[in-house]
């Protein structure tokens, strides 16, 4: 579960470009809940991610994570609840390391990394394995490295990759802005998978209202740094594409 | 003649390990390092003081690299933690470092003649053949060593954090700390050159390491360049070909000054000879456009 207890952040604060990205936000997601994050440029949604991530720090307010305070805690620690799949598909791997090393860090998120190698045939058959499943014909190039691959395929093995270990919570900011039609409709389907098959926390930051409708079973709509909307499951369901459109009309 | 381009082999055995540190440095984690003109000279400044108090060489080996280490530390620290750029840590440790090597020495040079040291062991008749001998075993474990460190989980997070720090951030990788080892372990190897050649030149001078940096960087040049004609990926091969850049690197030096060439000219040929490696591949690309 996470819980964010009067969460704000101002930046410049005190002078006259000051900015509140987040006013007073408090908000509990529960787990397994897939929550659609929209709203309009600088509404504060990929400020509230980063605020869970720990890439920021909020100005005021308490993060709990599965009873954790994990306000002051720097993002790298907090990896061992979170994964990320960022919105610039080169964000997520690094290009000059091989697919295989690339699942290798990913598999070892929450754990130390020793002077042990552990990219062993064992290993290998695993990530093949997973890797097929994308039907993209990667699991015969597994010591390519990543920088070959297209935009698609690296943010789908990104989204691959962050649940290779134990993850409570998967944050994804606009992980289909930067791909085509088809590779986007892949990257949506899998992240629906993931998040029914292994019930992790799945927050997810979209401007496709489409995707917005059709994903997820929870919907909360941003706007200058406050939460103007937060419709629950059931109400979602019956919700249509068309009144979502008015919204930012 | 020939004993001209021994010397040369002799000393890019030498140099060997600085070359891998600024390999660790500059293509590992991309951090531009210049402390390596302080941390190799460092590593002769303690080989010097300690055989010289008759310390045995199984002793001094380490200490030159722990020396270095700490100097790649105090960089690394002052890069991550005080947020200064890296080159600009580097300048500030590396000219710390020539007070602190003055201090130590004592004096501008010692002479390291007679004094029994790593090149001491008689396995053949022949001199020359036994510092290569010595020269070669330690610089194949350290490469061995680097090939298998860079291949475990941990050197896996090392490269990747060069590569994408922004990733690593969020597998959990502390980035200022593994940078921090990473300079560590680059000047430490920088240092183990120091040892080396102070060894193989019988005396130590505390002016020896000004502009050692360029000879390291060229020999990760030419390897970057070998590298990118080959497409090698291979870890183990990336590291002979930074080997052999070294070596590259010294038999010009040996050519151009068995040609005659003064040797007071020797630092401009050098800084000439990088900016060609540099030069040719982007001169290349342009005439290839026209």
């Amino acid at each position: 579960m996470i819980k964010l207890d009067h969460i704000s952040n101002v930046f410049n604060k005190g002078m006259q470009n000051e900015v509140v990205a987040l006013d007073d936000i408090s908000l509990q997601i529960q787990d397994a809940e897939f929550v659609v994050l929209i709203g309009a440029n600088g509404s504060g949604k990929t400020t509230l991610l980063n605020c869970i991530a720990g890439a920021i720090k909020p100005s005021s307010g308490k993060i709990v994570i599965d009873g954790h305070d994990v306000t002051g805690l720097p993002e790298y620690k907090r990896s061992k609840w979170i994964a990320r799949v960022f919105q610039n598909p080169n964000h997520g791997t690094a290009p000059e390391l091989s697919i295989l090393d690339n699942f290798r860090l990913a598999a070892l998120r929450t754990k130390h990394k020793g002077l042990r190698i552990g990219t062993h045939a064992k290993f290998k058959n695993e990530v093949a394995e997973k890797v097929k499943s994308l039907c993209m014909g990667l699991e015969k190039k597994l010591s390519q490295n990543m920088g070959n691959l297209s935009g698609g395929q690296r943010q789908a093995l990104t989204l691959l990759m962050s649940v290779m270990d134990d993850t409570h919570i998967l944050l994804l900011d606009e992980p289909t802005a930067a791909l085509d039609p088809k590779s986007a409709a892949l990257i949506m389907n899998l992240a629906e998978k993931l998040n029914r098959e292994m019930g992790m926390i799945t927050l997810l930051i979209t401007h496709n209202i489409r995707d917005a409708h059709h994903y997820g079973t929870r919907l909360i709509q941003m706007q200058e740094g406050k939460i103007v909307k937060d419709i629950p499951k059931l109400e979602k369901a019956v919700l249509a594409v068309e009144d979502m459109y008015k919204w930012f009309g | 003649m020939s004993a001209f381009y021994l010397s040369a082999l002799q000393l890019a055995l030498c140099l060997g390990p600085m070359a891998l540190g600024i390999y660790i440095s500059m293509k590992v984690f991309n951090i531009p390092d210049i402390t390596t003109d302080g941390s190799y000279t460092l590593g002769a400044v303690v080989t010097a003081i300690m055989l010289t108090q008759q310390v045995p060489t199984w002793m001094v080996l380490p200490a030159c690299m722990l020396g270095g280490a700490v100097a790649g530390i105090c960089t690394g620290l002052i890069h991550t933690k005080l947020k200064i750029d890296a080159l600009l840590a580097g300048i500030l440790v590396m000219t710390g470092l020539y007070s602190i090597n003055l201090i130590l020495l004592g004096r501008s040079n010692i002479p390291l003649i007679n004094i029994p040291g790593i090149f001491s062991f008689h396995f053949f008749a022949d001199d020359i053949i036994n510092q290569l001998l010595v020269a070669g075993i330690i610089v194949f474990f350290l490469s061995a060593g680097l090939r298998f460190l860079l291949k475990t989980d941990f050197g896996i997070a090392m490269r990747a954090t060069g590569n994408n720090p922004v990733m690593t951030q969020s597998l959990g990788i502390h980035n200022d700390r593994i940078k921090i080892l990473g300079l560590a372990l680059a000047n430490a190897f920088t240092a183990l050159s120091g040892f080396l050649v102070a060894q193989y030149q019988n005396f130590t001078d505390v002016n020896m390491g000004i502009g050692i940096v360029i000879t390291g960087l060229g020999s990760v040049l030419i390897a970057d360049a070998l590298r990118q004609w080959w497409q090698v990926t291979h870890i183990g091969l990336q590291i002979i070909l930074v080997l052999a850049g070294s070596l590259i690197f010294q038999m010009v030096l040996a050519f151009t000054l068995a040609m005659g060439i003064d040797p007071n000219f020797l630092k401009l040929i050098t800084a000439l000879f990088v900016l060609l490696i540099v030069a040719i591949p982007r001169l290349s690309k342009a005439i290839k456009r026209k």
